[in-house]
């Protein structure tokens, strides 16, 4: 098979050109809703962040506490040894030149083989217990980020988009492991290190100590400045990232799109100029990196090279030791080292504070559809529903519905039609309690639907939703999600009741059959049904089946309400179709128009009336002809 | 890794001199250390002033050149590193979107999007600094090991012993480490697997009450992670441990019998201090170098990963002859499609023709293959057997932009991008004029575009306003519609439409569909309307092809089908 993997050049005024022609603005269009890209803006989540971060290591304070001693201890360890190293030169030899024996040197040794035992003993440990907590950290972290998304109501997921949803979930905790994994370690160790240095430094020799500290400021000058631009350009790289990555994605997943209308130079296009507009941000990124960590790298070799030529002086003079020099060489290469650590952990640090703040911003999203705090019991319901004096609107100020008013018995079927954008579905996700109502209340069985916890709610009214989602699993896994607990024979039944068994019998595996991702191992007519076996298997007090059958043909259909008649007989339903032919298993019809029902009465009634839903079954007939 | 070389040729001066460079640069770092010895053994010695001045200023030059060495590289190895992985970028998206579907409905987008931003990440991080560290670390050690044996053997012979253990820590940990961090990865990838669904699944799981059942799936995942997470803190600790420790125990040796060489006057001072910090130079060359192998091995792995998309068939090529399409016949002759994971045919001895500028309804029973049939005529997928054709010509004769540009889907699922409606509706057409855009929404009737906050320049999709279901599939058929094609294939674009809409939008499609060859697949009576002729896909063959009274009143099945009233007869065969 041949390949075209070959190479391309390109001028960078090149890129410049087609970047203005394909301005993400020209072709990404306007977004509608500021507020929409708002949401990721953590800027503002800061104290939030802190406040999580607490939360999160609190169980863990003792433990801290300890490792904060361990810490300590080991760096100390660390830190004795160039002096030993010193003590062993200038203590040691003499005697030894002398032929006084090397007991001193001994001596010397054997306080460095304790010191890099209690080393060993206590970096072990601290690394362990560290790693340890910070892995139950991330655990706790992640579940309370997926609980919280799961709890957060549905208009906040309208407007927060799922792929936002997998990105806190997964980039930002990932940042976060990062963080705990490497950097933390490194920079508790180059913090101390840096300290420690500096103290044992200014002990051995005051004024070779003050000449090398002089090098500090400069070091913080750099660092400061560094910190300050590679935030300003970290932002700048997740962004173009972010588009890179949005741009692949919907080309992979709308791919058949993309093919079928020859899409892809376009596409080629597009892609080239982010995939550009990443590369010369990177760059930028790396060339700032290119300058600070030789920049730390001379500042360390500078101040090397003035103590070889000030502390030799000092040797020469007679007022200084050989062994302190080469203690001062040593603790110099220790002083250094951490700062490039430093570096690295300003990157991780920013990424993972970032992502912090935006898991914090998430995590302080408080679910506009609550449990109360002293819920009334429902344990079975009737399924009586009333609708009193309701007002709703996704945006304020245009109400989708407005002061509606509807009493429907337990037990009735209740068809409701319209035009597209009457505000049919919205009703059912208000009864479903997807949403709360601005104004007035909505009730089952009498109880305001606010005042039961959510789970008691969910287990009297199921909504079936025009998407049909698949979970992974087989069909059999998929229509037991209505009801975790079902037995075999129940699954089985409630396939049964909606005329999927034809189907899964067709199926390689039958039930155990895998449906693939997204459920694209089935038709779009077969994904409602299991749909549909799933609401049943539920066995709820209220049904309520949004455009459930628009995908099946007509006998699937037909059979579909075959079994709407039996298995809605002793429940409240509510059925919202545009193809009428559902409408006549129904007891009674509504029609909205803008929100508000216009007609109301049984489906012959309605006929008889010359009104509007007469049109519609008159339009719906000669539609069939 | 060998096949992405050539992608380093437009940059291969860069990369010359930063190897050049880098290596001049290591020279200086080894060379350091020894100032000092020549420092102190020299001018502090012999109490020669001039001579400290003149070595030590030597020193601090060396140490400058290091600096300055280093930023060049630096500098050169950004442009080129950055430029190879935005070029196997792009190539590796053009390469995506040439794949046929068939490769696409096996992997899924995270897949593909891991190999493009991550895999390839990790192949350019190996080539700024893996693959030149694993180069110069070796040659640091191996230099810096020589000039230990030379300046005092016994001591040297120490060091050289004491890398041995930590050699040995370091191949061992890579490969537990390795195997470890590749579970770590495929675990961290379930994890996202499930919240990905549990995202997309949200109402679903709302609505059915579904939260706690869902987490504990996820959390089982997560414990998991957890489980392989704590295993490589533990690997981790030990292995910095015994890697902290053994130079320490080095240097305590080194001290020991270097001091009591020293002592006894076998070296001297200045040897003595040079020796531990050039011992201590190459500490971190060597622990390195276990990061720098696995990340080697990370960096094949992913490569080999690239590559295999690189590697997947095309399956799917153009045909050699620019033929014209005139007038836009379709005939499908004996076609067979079968799914590549083997499960039967779909689709089995099908014929079916339809002439030029006529309107073929394709009627069948959910499941019977009619979406399949419909993306044969693009070529989404290629027949198993048989061939379809239009005017005549087979279609893999034809060019795929050629033939994708004389046929027009509209899907069931419509997809849109993220992207203004304009650019999504100018998908198939970009030099559509704003008249033809307004044409084509007028069509669909979707009037609901003037009420978008910026019109057409209004962002939709995913990262923009959501539209309903029926907005959506309008848009979609909009889309066909201006891309102007001489076969035009519609599969059951209108299902999410009321039918008062459904009504305005067949009656603008009629007009369209005058001159146009097409096939509409159709679940209701009234889209069969559309049509000139019907055929009735059954069982993955056409059984019946008529008008819709001829086939109303002679086939049952199709009665049975499509008959509004419940008192249809019962189908006598072929339909399950």
């Amino acid at each position: 098979m041949s390949t075209e993997v070959s190479p391309r050049t390109d001028a960078p005024e090149a890129d410049r050109a087609a970047d203005e022609a394909l301005s993400p603005e020209q072709w990404r269009g306007k977004v509608a809703d500021p507020e929409q890209e708002k949401v990721d803006d953590g800027t503002t989540y800061r104290a939030e962040a802190r406040a999580l971060l607490r939360s999160l290591l609190h169980p863990y304070r003792r433990a801290i506490a300890l490792l904060t001693l361990v810490v300590v201890l080991e760096n100390l360890s660390r830190l004795a040894v160039p002096f030993l190293v010193q003590r062993g030169i200038d203590h040691g030899i003499p005697p030894i030149v002398a032929h006084r024996g090397s007991r001193t040197l001994m001596v010397v040794v054997g306080i460095l083989c304790v010191a890099v035992v209690v080393q060993a003993v206590t970096r072990t440990f601290f690394l362990r217990r560290s790693g340890i907590i910070g892995q139950q950290v991330l655990l706790e972290l992640r579940r309370r980020v997926f609980r919280h998304f799961q709890r957060l109501d549905v208009s906040f997921h309208d407007r927060y988009t799922s792929g936002r949803v997998v990105s806190r979930s997964t980039n930002d905790v990932e940042a976060i492991q990062e963080m705990l994994e490497n950097g933390f370690d490194s920079l508790i160790t180059a913090g101390l290190t840096l300290v420690g240095t500096a103290i044992a430094l200014l002990l051995l020799d005051v004024r070779l100590g003050l000449i090398c500290l002089v090098s500090f400021p400069f070091l913080v000058l750099l660092s400061a400045w560094f910190r300050r631009e590679s935030s300003k350009t970290y932002r700048e790289v997740r962004e173009s990232a972010a588009l890179v990555i949005v741009q692949f994605v919907e080309t992979m997943t709308g791919i058949k799109a993309v093919q079928a209308y020859r899409r892809e130079p376009r596409n080629q296009q597009i892609f080239e100029a982010l995939a550009d507009r990443y590369r010369r941000i990177n760059e930028r990124t790396f060339k700032l990196v290119a300058v600070f960590m030789p920049g730390v790298k001379l500042i360390g070799n500078i101040t090397t090279g003035v103590v070889l030529i000030y502390g030799g002086w000092r040797v020469l003079e007679g007022s200084m030791t050989i062994g302190v020099l080469a203690a001062f060489l040593l603790y110099l290469r220790m002083f250094f080292e951490p700062m490039q650590d430093i570096t690295q952990f300003f990157n991780t640090f920013q990424s993972a504070s970032s992502a912090l703040e935006k898991l914090a911003g998430v995590l302080a999203e408080e679910p506009k559809i609550a449990d109360p705090s002293s819920p009334r019991l429902l344990e079975s319901a009737d399924g009586t529903v009333d609708f009193d004096h309701v007002d709703f609107g996704y945006v304020p100020g245009h109400p989708v519905i407005s002061d509606l008013d509807l009493h429907i018995p337990a037990g009735q079927t209740v068809a409701v039609v319209g035009t597209t954008g009457a505000g049919k579905t919205t009703l059912a996700k208000l009864m479903a309690r997807f949403y709360d109502a601005s104004a007035g209340g909505i009730r089952l069985d009498g109880v305001d639907l606010r005042e039961v916890t959510q789970e008691q709610l969910r287990r009297q009214v199921v909504m079936v939703t025009q998407e049909n989602f698949m979970f992974e699993g087989s069909v059999a896994d998929n229509i037991r999600f209505g009801a975790p607990d079902a037995s075999d024979d129940e699954v089985l039944a409630a396939a049964r009741a909606v005329s999927l068994d034809r189907f899964v019998d067709t199926l390689p595996d039958g039930y155990d059959t895998d449906v693939g991702k997204r459920g694209g191992r089935l038709s779009a007519g077969q994904r409602q049904l299991v749909a549909f076996a799933r609401a049943f298997l539920a066995d709820p007090a209220v049904l309520i089946l949004d455009e459930a059958t628009s995908s099946l043909d007509i006998p699937s259909e037909r059979l579909v309400q075959r079994a709407l008649e039996t298995v809605l007989a002793d429940r409240t339903a509510v059925i919202i179709a545009h193809r009428l032919s559902t409408v006549e298993v129904a007891d009674r019809v509504l029609v909205m128009e803008h929100g508000r029902i216009v007609e109301d009465g049984s489906p012959a009634q309605l006929i008889a009336d010359a009104g509007r839903y007469a049109a519609l079954h008159d339009a719906w007939t000669r539609s069939l002809a | 890794m060998r096949r992405l070389l050539p992608y380093l040729r437009p940059y291969r001066t860069r990369w010359i001199a930063m190897v050049f460079v880098a290596v001049v640069s290591t020279v200086a770092t080894i060379v350091i250390p020894l100032m000092t010895k020549v420092v102190i053994d020299g001018p502090v010695r012999h109490h020669d002033r001039t001579g400290l001045w003149l070595w030590g200023s030597a020193a601090l030059g060396i140490g400058m050149a290091e600096v300055l060495l280093w930023i060049v590289r630096r500098w050169l190895v950004a442009r080129a590193t950055m430029g190879v992985e935005a070029d196997i970028r792009k190539d590796l998206y053009a390469r995506m979107q040439l794949l046929p579907m068939s490769f696409h409905s096996q992997w899924q987008s995270g897949q593909l999007l891991s190999r493009i931003m991550n895999d390839l990440g990790t192949v350019r991080r190996f080539l700024s600094f893996g693959a030149l560290f694993l180069l110069l670390n070796t040659i640091q050690i191996v230099i810096t090991t020589l000039i230990l044996l030379a300046m005092y053997w016994p001591l040297g012979l120490v060091v050289v012993v004491s890398v041995v253990p930590i050699c040995v820590t370091v191949l061992r940990n890579e490969r537990k480490f390795t195997a470890l961090s590749r579970k770590a990865q495929d675990q961290s990838g379930r994890v996202a697997t499930h919240v990905e669904e549990s995202a997309l699944g949200l109402r679903a799981i709302k609505s059915f009450g579904r939260e706690d059942y869902v987490f504990d799936r996820f959390d089982a995942q997560v414990r998991e992670l957890y489980d392989i997470q704590v295993g490589k803190v533990g690997l981790q600790a030990t292995f910095w441990t015994i890697l902290e420790v053994i130079p320490n125990v080095t240097l305590i040796l080194v001290l020991g019998l270097g001091a009591t060489a020293a002592g006894e006057g076998r070296i001297t001072l200045g040897t003595l201090v040079a020796f531990i910090t050039m011992m201590l130079s190459i500490v971190w060359p060597i622990a390195s170098m276990g990061f720098f192998l696995s990340m080697t091995q990370e960096s094949m792995t992913a490569a080999d990963r690239i590559v295999e998309v690189f590697d997947a068939p095309r399956e799917i090529l153009d045909g050699a002859g620019l033929v014209p399409v005139r007038g836009g016949e379709l005939e499908l002759r004996d076609v067979g499609y079968r799914f590549p994971d083997g499960d039967g045919w779909a689709l089995r001895h099908l014929d079916l023709t339809v002439p030029a500028g006529q309107t073929l309804a394709l009627v069948g029973p959910t499941g019977a293959g009619k979406t399949v049939l419909t993306g044969l005529i693009s070529r989404l997928y290629d027949v198993s057997e048989g061939e379809v054709r239009i005017d005549g010509e087979d279609i893999r004769d034809l060019r795929l932009d050629q033939l994708r540009s004389v046929v027009a889907t509209a899907f069931e699922d419509p997809t849109l991008f993220s992207m203004s409606v304009r650019e999504n509706l100018t998908l198939g057409r970009s030099d559509a004029t704003e008249e033809e855009i307004r044409e084509a929404l007028q069509v669909v009737r979707a009037d609901f575009v003037d009420d978008l906050p910026y019109g057409l320049d209004t962002r939709i999709g995913e990262q923009g306003m959501s539209l309903s279901g029926g907005q959506r599939q309008r848009l979609a058929l909009a889309r066909a519609v201006l891309a102007q094609p001489r076969i035009i294939v519609l599969d059951d674009t209108l299902s999410a439409l009321d039918v008062h809409t459904e009504a305005l939008v067949e009656d603008a499609l009629r007009e369209v569909l005058v001159g146009v060859t097409a096939i509409v697949v159709a679940h209701r009576a009234s889209t069969v309307m559309l049509a000139d002729r019907v055929a009735l896909l059954q069982d993955g063959r056409i059984t019946h092809v008529g008008t819709h009274r001829e086939l109303l009143q002679s086939v049952p099945d199709y009665r049975y089908l499509l008959a509004a009233d419940d008192e249809a007869t019962v189908p006598t065969g072929g339909a399950r």
